[in-house]
């Protein structure tokens, strides 16, 4: 128990920034669009988020801030794919690059400052229950507002009308179109929100989790946002579990290390990649029910006048 | 057309070679990371201002250049645009600098942490492990747990060198004491840097060293409340309260040396493995905790180290069976230095394969 505790609060901080990105990525994706710039939109995130904070002493604008950097990426991605139809892969591709390049340009200056990280919120009372109030009620509000935004993703697209339409473009773009809906605009917005909660995700990682600036400190994790979705069959609480399942693999393996239990660490980055290459054979097996969630117009370019 | 066009480019070829010949040494550098890491690259790309600054030579530089076929095109470039003096400053580029060296008998190279010379090629590295006997020391004495994590990047001798150094100095102070190791598989990545220091802490470790280069750790150290060493550069800014010291890469009098050696027509082909005692590595100033009596302790072993009375590899030293391996009076040479594999006694845990 004395370890658990530890291990499951580091657990929480590790999957947040996962989870940020993921549940944007799934949006962007179920309306038919497949952004690979996930890298790239949250490492601009994480270094206008730091940028931010450094001038303006606020954590709260850097967050806005972060947010609208990521959305901006977004901008430049729905503008190449939606509007000059270039194809989604490459352009997703460039994306990342340019957000790598771009971001270390920025940050040149911001190499070295110390940010003394977001304050932790314990919840008078309620947090000082023993195991249960460090566990819940101690973090800081963004892993709060991660929570939030699974819950407010899950109800918008099962429960919400904007929901419906936007499932029903990323399935049959060419059958939403007919009904009078507007691919393109629908496809913006879900671009642009998978945008700014990818940088939400960097912000997390250069406010929160990690609060400095080094160049390319997003190491890998949008890519692992990205099999998320996948891994999640574009379901959003599979979104949350695989989360906390890919973010607590990495911490188990820390401890399982520093307990002296051996496991090949290499492995251990390997996992999530693996489970979603699982998951991908499962999918192209199972037509049926794996299938149902997955956007069927994924990744393809819409033309009206088709 | 084509013709033209291979001409055009053997003009300009010419041109770029003349040029380089007239005018002053004009000295490049290759690195393996971005200059932005706070860490390695950063403190090769100090060394390169430093050359520039105070001996006022034209210098150039690549980043974040792959180890493999791309650092031979970087390096054969930097050779055929009129640089007399290239730094090639990872271990992964050994072949391509020496392969390209090969071609360009007259351009000089040095390249950073390996083995392999030639005429025109020089080699070297840094003895980092001098500063963690020191760190070791300071460790032993201020540890209350006895427990101490060991944040690692690649199963590399260079990075076993350092926890054994570390470790038969902790113990030497605190034979109680234990180093608890963990691999994060990166020489960058804070995220997993610092969640590799939370883990540590959870179990029990109240002082934290690192072989990874971004100062996470350090923040992490802070927030909770125990000590850590601060790698490569001062990470004091981080962790004001809780750095210890830091171990510091300098290349500056390294560099300051060899392009002046280069510009007086003496350089040559050599192998440098500077330690305290050159000023390539360097210890930053304590922080507040360090009681008088520490501070003493690590002074002195850094002036025993500077004057060659002590060796951080001097035996009585034993290996994790508890087996003697290298008996009293005895030194660990340098080429088994080179190639260190196995941990001494009380490191936790086994080597990756």
């Amino acid at each position: 128990m004395e370890i658990l505790v530890p291990a499951l609060l580091t657990i929480i901080t590790a999957a947040t920034p996962l989870l940020f990105a993921a549940l944007g990525e799934l949006i962007t994706e179920k309306s038919g669009v497949l952004n690979l710039g996930v890298e790239g939109m949250m490492i601009m995130g994480a270094i206008i988020g730091f940028v931010t904070v450094h001038h303006s002493g606020s954590a709260f604008i850097a967050v806005i801030a972060s947010m609208l950097a990521g959305g901006a990426m977004a901008g430049i991605f729905a503008l190449l794919v939606l509007r000059f139809h270039a194809s989604q892969v490459p352009t997703g591709l460039a994306l990342t690059i340019f957000g790598i390049g771009l971001s270390a340009l920025i940050g040149q200056s911001m190499i070295g400052i110390a940010y003394e990280g977001i304050p932790h919120i314990s919840i008078p009372l309620l947090s000082s229950i023993p195991v249960l109030g460090e566990l819940l009620f101690s973090h800081d509000l963004l892993v709060y507002f991660s929570l939030f935004m699974v819950f407010a993703v899950y109800y918008f697209l099962n429960k919400t009308r904007a929901g419906l339409i936007l499932r029903a473009i990323g399935d049959s773009h060419d059958a939403a179109h007919a009904m009078g809906y507007s691919v393109i605009r629908v496809r913006l917005l879900a671009t642009l929100f998978g945008g700014a909660m990818a940088g939400l995700g960097g912000a997390y990682l250069s406010l929160a989790y990690s609060p400095l600036w080094v160049e390319q400190m997003t190491a890998g994790r949008g890519w692992i946002a990205l099999a998320l979705v996948v891994f999640a069959t574009w379901r959003t609480g599979r979104v949350l579990l695989g989360a906390y399942l890919f973010g607590g693999i990495t911490i188990l393996q820390l401890h399982a290390q520093a307990l002296g239990i051996g496991v090949p660490s290499q492995v251990m980055s390997m996992l999530p990649y693996l489970a979603t290459v699982v998951v991908l054979v499962l999918i192209s097996r199972d037509l049926g029910k794996i299938k149902l969630n997955a956007p069927a117009s994924l990744g393809k370019a819409f033309h009206a006048s088709s | 057309m084509l013709r033209r066009k291979i001409s055009t480019l053997l003009a300009v070829m010419a041109l770029a070679v003349s040029n380089g010949a007239a005018a002053e040494l004009k000295v490049g550098f290759v690195y393996v990371g971005p200059i932005g890491d706070h860490g390695w690259s950063y403190q090769h790309d100090q060394g390169r201002l430093a050359v520039e600054k105070e001996l006022g030579v034209e210098t150039s530089y690549v980043e974040s250049v792959p180890e493999g076929a791309d650092a031979e095109r970087v390096i054969r470039q930097l050779a055929s645009s009129g640089h007399d003096l290239i730094f090639t400053t990872s271990f992964g580029y050994m072949n391509p600098t020496n392969k390209v060296a090969k071609r360009f008998k007259k351009v000089k190279f040095e390249h950073a942490t390996g083995y392999k010379r030639a005429k025109n090629v020089a080699t070297y590295s840094s003895r980092f492990y001098e500063g963690r006997a020191i760190i070791g020391a300071i460790a032993g004495r201020m540890t209350k747990t006895n427990v101490v994590g060991y944040i690692a990047s690649f199963p590399i001798p260079e990075v076993i060198r350092g926890i054994d150094a570390f470790t038969i100095a902790l113990r030497k102070e605190n034979p109680d004491a234990i180093v608890k190791v963990v691999w994060v598989n990166s020489w960058f990545d804070p995220g997993k840097e610092s969640d590799a220091a939370k883990a540590l802490i959870d179990q029990g470790a109240d002082m934290i060293t690192q072989h990874t280069d971004s100062p996470a750790p350090l923040q992490v150290a802070e927030r909770r409340g125990v000590y850590a060493f601060g790698q490569a550069s001062d990470m004091k800014a981080f962790a004001p309260k809780a750095q210890l010291t830091s171990i510091i890469d300098d290349w500056t009098p390294y560099y300051l040396e060899r392009v002046k050696a280069a510009m007086d027509g003496n350089w040559e082909s050599k192998d440098t493995w500077g330690g305290l005692d050159t000023g390539m590595v360097k210890m930053a100033p304590y922080g507040d905790a360090v009681p008088e009596d520490v501070r003493k302790l690590a002074d002195s072993i850094e002036k025993s180290i500077i004057d060659g009375s002590f060796h951080p590899f001097q035996g009585p030293i034993k290996n994790q069976k508890g087996e003697l391996v290298v008996k009293e009076g005895e030194v660990l040479s340098d080429e088994v230095l080179l190639g260190l594999d196995w941990y001494v006694e009380g490191v936790e845990g086994s080597i990756p394969k």
